[in-house]
């Protein structure tokens, strides 16, 4: 086995000890530990493309306003599968459909902000 | 002792520093006052072929750093939303601008580690570039679609050349990249063009357009000036102009260059920018794909296809074209691998920390600073034996960026 192949193994075992790529089963409301962890997704590789205060980037914005009168349903279907011919990729290898339900609900509402350091770190 | 100026800026940026809890005592570098030194009213002498800043995309600031004893000089606040971050220089080294993704523009002031001035240029940018005489600094924006170019020196607004493409239809710009004889190249995402934009009459902009292709996702201009490159999204290719004969018009080359049929998600972008000419070939992140590519420059032919842990975001060439150096797309964005340009092997694989985000060389290669933004955290490294030299503490880095990219084209 040659060393990408290795390293590919040893970030699937890590991203699975987060329970990233294995939360298919999880609860409706995501834990609050998985809660911190889905807003630091979205707002920081999310936000690589929608920006990250979700206003807008190659991505459309995020906002409420902008989500309102988008049905729930089609929202996570295209978080969850992405829209092909577009750069939205699909995150369905490491999103549940409730964890996806869970962040359209957010969105709607005004997504949370990031705490000062995250993820906390003792640099600061 | 009354506070001079001297000691309120350090103080400023020892302050500021001690926002974040585990600062480095500040390591001696030329700019730090010598203890119960004489006072006086003006920024020690130094010089700024070693500065740089690294942005700190989540709190809104940027830290100044040196490279010749690697230390935080200080930390500068109140930037505005610096996701996806670009920062270009003066030519005389002195004045970063950096380019939020709000639209703010700061003109930073590197000696005195402070802005100088600032602009929200917009709705939502994602960057700019510095024209060849250093007079007109030009912004990429998304929101409004199109380019702006204000005066270096104070940023007052010269010209808006909004990218309409169409009768009402304005497109987002990415790739803009600045060209010899105050030129300037960038492409239209959503107007699938190459646009070449004179400045050499800058209340008069002159726009040439070329058709890219489908969903130009970012753009390069080579070292020299003479080509611009747009990478294409919506369909395999790249798309070239060649900038000493525009009148034969952009081609596509590298029709297997993309996602081909297996198409794989793409969680972020690749950018094309830090790409490298070495023993006359460029070597690109390959979009979608495991791969770096290395490209002929005369012809334009991929002569390899270098298997990678993941979707390549970056790949910079050190300065000397050796090595080139890739970071990855999420998920796999804790890694970095190292490429020997002669054997065309990876030749180096490691995690610096979470979240790479960026890589920029000292100016002639014999360091590499890394961000590592989950980490919270730059490292520094030798290129030579991969061994760790500093570690720096920032919140949340992503884009670090060294002064000698003023004196270079197309950065
Ligand atoms: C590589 C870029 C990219 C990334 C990363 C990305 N998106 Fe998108 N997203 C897009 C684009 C582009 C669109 C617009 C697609 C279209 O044109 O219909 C979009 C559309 C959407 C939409 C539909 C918006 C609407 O108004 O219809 C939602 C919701 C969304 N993204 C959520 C997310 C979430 C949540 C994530 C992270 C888990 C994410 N995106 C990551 C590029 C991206």
């Amino acid at each position: 086995m040659d060393r990408p192949v290795l390293l590919h193994v040893a970030i699937l075992l890590a991203l699975t000890a987060l329970g990233v790529g294995t939360a298919r089963a999880a609860s409706p409301t995501p834990s609050p530990a998985r809660q911190a962890q889905l807003i630091h997704l979205v707002r920081q590789d999310c936000g690589a493309c929608h920006g990250m205060q979700l206003s807008g980037g190659l991505g459309p914005s995020l906002s409420p306003a902008q989500l309102a009168d988008r049905p729930d349903s089609s929202l996570v279907a295209t978080v969850l599968q992405g829209r092909p011919g577009t750069p939205m990729p699909g995150w369905q290898a490491f999103l549940s459909a409730s964890e996806a339900g869970w962040i359209i609900t957010q969105l709607k509402q005004g997504f949370p902000p990031l705490p000062p350091c995250d993820p906390p770190a003792a640099t600061c | 002792m009354r506070p001079t100026r001297r000691h309120l800026l350090s103080l400023g940026a020892s302050l500021a520093l001690a926002a974040c809890a585990h600062v480095p005592s500040p390591s001696p570098s030329p700019s730090s006052p010598p203890a119960g030194g004489p006072a006086q009213d003006t920024p020690p002498l130094r010089g700024t072929g070693d500065l740089g800043l690294v942005i700190e995309r989540a709190s809104g600031s940027v830290q100044l750093v040196e490279h010749s004893g690697r230390s935080a000089l200080a930390r500068i606040t109140g930037l505005g939303d610096l996701s996806h971050a670009h920062v270009v220089f003066s030519r005389d080294g002195r004045y970063a601008y950096v380019f939020g993704r709000d639209g703010g523009l700061t003109k930073v002031d590197l000696l005195e580690a402070r802005i100088d001035a600032r602009v929200i240029q917009a709705g939502n940018s994602i960057g700019g570039s510095i024209s060849q005489d250093g007079r007109l600094v030009v912004a990429q924006n998304y929101s409004p679609g199109g380019i702006r170019v204000f005066d270096a020196r104070t940023l007052a607004p010269i010209a808006d050349i909004p990218a309409e493409y169409a009768p009402g239809k304005v497109s987002r710009v990415v790739g803009l990249a600045d060209l010899p004889d105050q030129r300037f190249a960038y492409a239209l995402f959503d107007g699938n063009e190459i646009w070449v934009t004179d400045l050499s009459d800058p209340v008069h902009p002159s726009t040439t357009r070329y058709p890219a292709g489908r969903q130009p996702y970012d753009g390069l201009a080579t070292p020299d000036g003479r080509y611009f490159l747009a990478g294409l999204f919506g369909e395999d290719g790249v798309s070239l102009l060649d900038l000493w004969h525009p009148e034969r018009g952009s081609r596509k080359i590298l029709t297997d260059y993309g996602q081909g049929s297996e198409k794989l998600p793409v969680y972020k972008m690749p950018h094309l920018r830090g790409w490298a000419q070495a023993g006359g070939e460029i070597w690109l992140p390959g979009v979608g794909r495991h791969e770096l590519l290395a490209v002929d420059a005369r012809s334009w032919q991929q002569t390899a296809r270098i298997p990678l842990l993941g979707q390549p975001v970056f790949a910079m060439a050190r300065p000397d074209g050796r090595q080139i150096w890739v970071n990855f797309a999420f998920p796999d964005n804790d890694w970095v691998q190292v490429i020997d340009t002669d054997t065309r092997q990876v030749i180096h694989s490691f995690s610096p920390g979470k979240a790479v985000l960026h890589m920029e060389f000292t100016p002639r290669g014999d360091e590499v600073w890394i961000s590592a933004r989950d980490s919270h955290e730059v490292l520094v490294m030798s290129t030579r034996d991969f061994s760790p030299r500093a570690r720096l503490p920032a919140q949340s880095p992503s884009g670090i960026f060294f002064g000698h990219r003023g004196q270079r084209i197309g950065m």
